[in-house]
């Protein structure tokens, strides 16, 4: 195999599936007889054109951080978990039980409180799965996958028979106190004449950018950050080197069903502001594709959330102003996860051979 | 409850079985090659929608199926391409071709009919319509007896008595021929099929287009045997996932995902029929019922009760020796 300079591995091959994948996107838009130029500008233009679209793109990047990076501690970790969304669900269970719980007096002590809810409700929901793999041996995936439908189930159950207020037929909880209420980016003094009033992103984006930090510093600064990443290269030198797989497994997944979890401030505080049954919308799935799309890097996670939010509001126009129905957004989904997931080796492949007949041509 | 009410039920639950043990079986041959596939769901997905959109078309039925089968297929060599050409993660690449049938039925649906990603309704030689087995009426009134053949044996459409048929074909084929014993081994220790020389990647190739295939009947079944009356967007509802539980929960063995997937199919009729359960001390609610199939695979896999073992080399990618 030839070896690859880093700007290839980590710029050049995800850039070249990025295309790919849109590549094959324009295609379709080709099919149902659109413009595809036409369709990026008016994604472009109502993504980013405007205050209001940005409020959008920056409120979904915000969900995609948290479910991109709990799904990329978990490959760091060689952990494949595919329950983000379960985990992000059951953490807006835990949000919502604490934001009802009090008539908070403001935010700023709602918040913390919130964010307990939605880590801790988050990170039982990984943990869980987590303990089973590492002391059961039940594959992690299929748990997960599990407990995505049975976390469905019991947000059923609950909102239906526990917290809909009486004489509401609507599955959703009562909403949530005002004191509870979380300042959206225009209500934020500085900065808060660049947004619009009715869109929804809010303070969670800074605790999204902060948890971008937080991850890279424990990954990649601290002793437990090395030890995740050395488990996941190899599990048995990790073991030679004194790291119990179960501890890290266990910390591992706590950690990735909090991030998950923690997700729940920003739909269900911070927009929704109170809990309904399809509050997560398949974010936790998007963070898969997030993560893949970012190496597993927090800095290639925020980009690739920032894209996928573009991607997200970007197609809500589209299906607006246009015959291509927004379904399109997870058609190039599942374009970016084939391509930078399951064909990365082929990818790899096309670009070691262009090097390789490169490095012939100034060897002649 | 009474018998008719037994009957009712049970017979639901068979409706309700069958797609999960046509994707069951499907996932069957391909785990058993060594090639995971949580993408039953998204090629089940696809299957139904071409044979919805062939069938109301072309006004019949097989070539509905025939389509259906295309559909699936083409998505099952994506997942061959990734994970066993390009050695790419074969869970990834499941996930991926679950998003892409959810968004192309749509996109393309939408283009085709304009019905907001239905077909249109289909009916006569459109669909499979019921068969009613030779003395059925006859023996309608006979108690018990009659009235079980009448009303749950005979009655259901050819692809059901298919999907049963091909339980057996599976067991006979995995268990009893040289082929089925080479694709068991490919997923146990690929090495020594490729030592003994016989090719791993056309083996698992085999196996995925067989998956594609059975997929592909499952779809069929879904939008075009009666009483469905064509494809609905995202009409598998997960099915492919509770098919993939039956089949850890089966233990990857071709009869007893016949039972899982039957068991499976009757705790999903008793769900719909009852609702919540009342039983004297305490209210099962109905969306227990609904989650018991993943609850149970979880156990299941957990090893609190019996121990599901997947094939050994299930997930990885073969490289050949140099």
């Amino acid at each position: 195999m030839t070896r690859l300079p880093t700007w290839a591995d980590v710029v050049l091959i995800p850039l070249m599936s990025i295309i790919a994948a849109f590549g094959i996107s324009a295609l379709v838009i080709l099919y149902i007889g659109e413009n595809p130029w036409e369709a990026l500008k008016i994604m472009v233009d109502g993504a980013l054109g405007s205050a209001y679209g940005w409020g959008y793109t920056l409120y979904y990047a915000t969900n995609f951080m948290f479910t991109g990076l709990a799904v990329s501690i978990a490959f760091r970790a060689s952990l494949f978990n595919i329950g983000g969304e379960g985990q992000a669900m059951v953490g807006g269970l835990g949000v919502a039980i604490v934001a009802l719980a009090f008539p908070w007096p403001h935010w700023t002590l709602a918040l913390p409180a919130a964010m307990v809810g939605g880590i801790a409700f988050g990170a039982i929901w990984a943990a869980i799965p987590g303990w089973l793999q590492a002391r059961r041996g039940s594959h992690i995936v299929i748990t997960t996958m599990m407990f995505n439908f049975i976390g469905a189930a019991l947000l059923n159950y609950v909102l239906v028979n526990v917290m809909r207020p009486a004489g509401s037929m609507d599955p959703a909880t009562a909403k949530f106190p005002a004191g509870a209420h979380l300042p959206t980016l225009y209500e934020l003094p500085l900065i808060g004449g660049y947004f619009n009033k009715n869109t929804p992103a809010n303070i969670s984006l800074f605790i999204a950018l902060a948890a971008c930090v937080g991850v890279w510093y424990l990954l990649f600064r601290s002793r437990l950050g090395y030890a995740i990443r050395a488990f996941g290269k190899s599990e048995k030198a990790a073991v030679y080197a004194g790291i119990s797989p179960f501890r890290i497994t266990m910390y591992v997944m706590l950690l990735s069903g909090g991030l998950s979890g923690m997700m729940a401030i920003n739909n269900v505080m911070g927009e929704a502001e109170r809990l309904v049954l399809n509050a997560v919308e398949g974010a936790g799935f998007i963070g898969i594709a997030v993560a893949l799309m970012g190496r597993n890097h927090p800095f290639g996670v925020f980009v690739a959330a920032l894209l996928f939010g573009f991607l997200y509001q970007g197609g809500a126009e589209l299906g607006l102003w246009t015959t291509i129905p927004i379904e399109l957004r997870t058609v190039v989904q599942a374009l970016v996860i084939l391509f930078t997931g399951a064909l990365d080796n082929m990818m790899r492949m096309i670009v070691e051979r262009l090097f390789a007949l490169g490095r012939r041509r100034r060897a002649a | 409850m009474d018998l008719s009410t037994l009957i009712q039920v049970l017979d639901s639950g068979v409706r309700l079985g069958i797609p999960l043990l046509l994707a069951a079986l499907a996932g069957l041959y391909s785990e058993r090659s060594g090639v995971f596939d949580i993408g039953l769901e998204g090629k089940m997905l696809m299957g139904a929608f071409t044979a919805g959109a062939v069938a109301s078309i072309t006004g019949s039925a097989w070539l509905g199926l025939i389509a259906a089968i295309g559909g699936s297929l083409a998505l099952a060599l994506i997942h061959g391409l990734a994970s066993i050409t390009f050695r790419g993660n074969q869970l990834i690449s499941g996930v991926a071709i679950n998003f892409l049938a959810s968004g192309l039925t749509v996109l393309i649906g939408q283009n085709l009919f304009q019905l907001g990603g239905r077909t249109p309704p289909i009916k006569g030689s459109a669909r499979f319509e019921s068969i009613t087995l030779p003395g059925a009426d006859a023996l309608a009134d006979v108690p018990v007896f009659g009235t079980v053949y009448h009303d749950l044996i005979s009655g259901h459409t050819i692809l059901v008595y298919i999907a049963f048929a091909i339980v057996p074909l599976t067991w006979f084929l995995l268990f009893r021929t040289r082929f089925g014993l080479r694709l068991r081994a490919v997923g146990e220790n690929p090495e020594s099929v490729d030592t003994a020389g016989v090719s791993v990647l056309r083996l698992r190739y085999t196996a995925v287009a067989i998956a594609g295939i059975l997929c592909g009947f499952a779809g069929a079944y879904l939008a075009t045997s009666a009483p469905s009356a064509g494809f609905g967007k995202e009409m598998t509802a997960g099915k492919g996932f509770i098919a993939l539980a039956a089949l850890i929960f089966a233990n990857w063995r071709p009869w007893r995902v016949l039972w899982a997937t039957m068991l499976f199919g009757l705790l999903e009729a008793v769900a719909i029929r009852f609702q919540n359960i009342d039983v004297g001390l305490f209210v099962v609610p109905v969306q227990f019922m609904q989650a018991l199939p993943y609850i149970l695979t979880v156990v299941i896999l957990a090893g609190f009760i019996g121990k599901a073992t997947p094939p050994r080399a299930g997930g990885e990618a073969y490289v050949k020796e140099r």
